[in-house]
């Protein structure tokens, strides 16, 4: 089994945001990066749980400057065998989408994985671009991944429950919470990393379809009313006259 | 002219279908033109979207659109799109349109923004907001394409009696089998799902135990709330993944949100910032909640939510 992890280098979950460059940007300055969390935990630790049982390879591959080199190496060390970074910013997710159906077209890959939405851009788009490029069937959500020679079995997120589908490979899922626990990489692993391959691939020409004008830091101003613990029958009156959401 | 998908996947048209088609109507009212509603496979009066104001509403029926598929929705939605010349493609960020808005854009080689907050401003362009950074920041999207793809966050604009009930036309496409076979919906009903929740009640460690839920759960009860709770919780099996709120779990933006022996971790107000209101009972002062939340109770919550629901349910049973 030939399976594609797609993975995007997001800043860590305490990370103070802030923009610049007119608002434009964001601010790199002083930020730690991860591999985004639902990338690492649920789609490759999967990828990698499918192939330990059933045999098979994990790529992983990233659209992004050679900072992101570091996150990919990491991916390594959890246990890809390969990597491609396609060299290029990621500046929109159909150009990302782009990079990665040009990329992948040609190398027969059974599955492709992404995670269900990165933590910076919350856009839950590239999985599904991706597949239709590819023309291939997509499920989105995927808190579970079963494989049975080509047959998969999958349970998907739907509101106030799941779905069960099935669906024959190749084809493109996005990974939800549920789908595999996190793998810390040991030292063996950090060390075997530096052996593995890690291509550098030039991006095919494309255009973004949507331009930032500007980004804005969420401002909390909730001024905080204390209750008094005897009196809930007050926090009960504020909430139905005051802020009238009962 | 503006074209929503309102979702009856799960069987009726739900609120967040009724909310697309609101926001398409204003939408399509600043583009002056029409806002038509299309609804995928059968469904019970579907002319009733023109009471929250699609001008029209056509149905496409198939055997191949029986269940849900990625492809087989995309495909319907594209020819019907094509056909009637929709510049604006509108469905809802549920898992219905978390699964179509990726292959509607790359299909239409369009501008996209997925989890719009609110409605776009066209006095010069066409400019649409949405919450990035799990809700620590807002980004502003120009979109100048031809025609431009939207996901509408829920819970974004609440559903308007703007029309008429009209008459469903048909519309017929070819549509391809799907490659995607659905073996089972499994649904817990009953309660209202996390992602379209107007009240939460949620719960952390400080319950101590998962025996000590009842009161959590009779507090929903007497509310109509949804339950949610933080992530340790959920790993520890002591509440269903699905519960977990937070930046690695579910997103909500409830109206009222009611933590319970939460300590209002990063992570955790990730998930729920984008509430509008916030009561926080804790018994320790200094937890970091107590300075993201409207209201505050510092004391036992063995103590203060038998207290509270005592008090909600005097108020239920005088204002009913």
């Amino acid at each position: 089994m030939k399976i594609l992890v797609c993975v995007s280098k997001t800043p860590e979950t305490t990370a103070n945001i802030n923009f610049t460059n007119n608002n434009t940007e964001f601010d790199t300055n002083g930020v730690s990066f991860i591999m985004n969390p639902y990338d690492e935990w649920y789609a490759l630790v999967r990828a990698l749980e499918l192939t330990e049982s059933a045999g098979g390879t994990v790529t992983i591959v990233n659209v992004g400057p050679a900072a992101n080199d570091a996150v990919i190496k990491k991916g390594l060390a959890i246990g890809a065998k390969d990597a491609v970074r396609i060299d290029a910013e990621p500046s929109s997710s159909l150009f990302v989408a782009k990079q990665i159906a040009a990329y992948a077209k040609s190398e027969g890959f059974d599955i492709i994985l992404t995670g269900k939405e990165s933590i910076d851009y919350n856009g839950s788009l590239v999985g599904g671009m991706i597949a239709e490029l590819l023309d291939l069937p997509f499920i989105s959500y995927a808190s579970s991944l079963e494989v049975e020679g080509t047959t998969a079995t999958l349970n998907r997120e739907i509101e106030g429950g799941t779905e069960v589908l099935q669906v024959e490979t190749p084809f493109v899922v996005s990974a939800a919470k549920g789908m595999a626990e996190q793998r810390i990489p040991n030292m063996r692993g950090i060390m075997m990393a530096k052996k593995k391959p890690l291509a550098i691939v030039p991006a095919i020409s494309a255009e973004d379809k949507e331009k930032v004008v500007e980004f804005q830091v969420v401002e909390k101003d909730r001024a905080i009313k204390m209750i008094n613990p005897e009196d809930m029958a007050e926090l009960v009156r504020l909430l139905h006259e005051e802020s009238k959401v009962i | 002219m503006v074209l929503v998908l309102a979702d009856n996947s799960s069987g009726e048209f739900k609120k967040p279908a009724l909310e697309v088609v609101t926001y398409g109507k204003k939408v399509a009212d600043m583009l002056s033109c029409d806002c038509i509603a299309l609804v995928i496979g059968s469904s019970n009066n579907p002319g009733v979207l023109g009471q929250y104001g699609a001008n029209k509403v056509v149905t496409v029926e198939d055997d191949n659109l029986e269940k849900f598929d990625s492809q087989t929705y995309t495909s319907a939605i594209a020819q019907v799109a094509e056909k009637l010349d929709a510049k604006v493609i509108i469905v809802g960020h549920n898992s219905t349109g978390k699964s179509i808005v990726g292959r509607l854009a790359a299909k239409m080689d369009a501008g996209v923004i997925s989890g719009a907050k609110a409605l776009p401003s066209t006095s010069d362009g066409f400019i649409i907001n949405k919450n990035v950074f799990s809700g620590k920041g807002v980004v502003s999207y120009s979109l100048d394409t031809d025609v431009k793809v939207i996901s509408l966050m829920g819970n974004s604009i609440q559903p308007e009696k703007l029309g008429e009930s009209v008459t469903a036309e048909s519309i017929t496409c070819e549509i391809p089998a799907p490659k995607t076979t659905v073996l089972e919906r499994k649904t817990v009903s009953g309660t209202v799902p996390l992602p379209e929740a107007e009240l939460v009640v949620s719960a952390g460690r400080g319950m101590g135990s998962p025996d000590n839920w009842g009161m959590i759960e009779e507090m929903a009860d007497i509310l109509g709330a949804t339950t949610a709770c933080s992530r340790p919780v959920a790993d520890t099996g002591w509440r269903p993944h699905h519960e977990h709120v937070g930046q690695t779990g579910v997103a909500i933006r409830p109206n009222l949100y009611i933590a319970i022996g939460i300590s209002g971790a990063i992570q955790h107000l990730a998930g729920v910032s984008s509430s509008k209101v916030i009561v926080v009972i804790n018994k320790d002062s200094e937890a970091p909640f107590f300075k993201n939340a409207d209201y505050g109770v510092v004391g036992d919550l063995f103590d203060v939510v038998p207290k509270l629901n005592i008090a909600l349910k005097e108020f239920k049973a005088q204002n009913n």
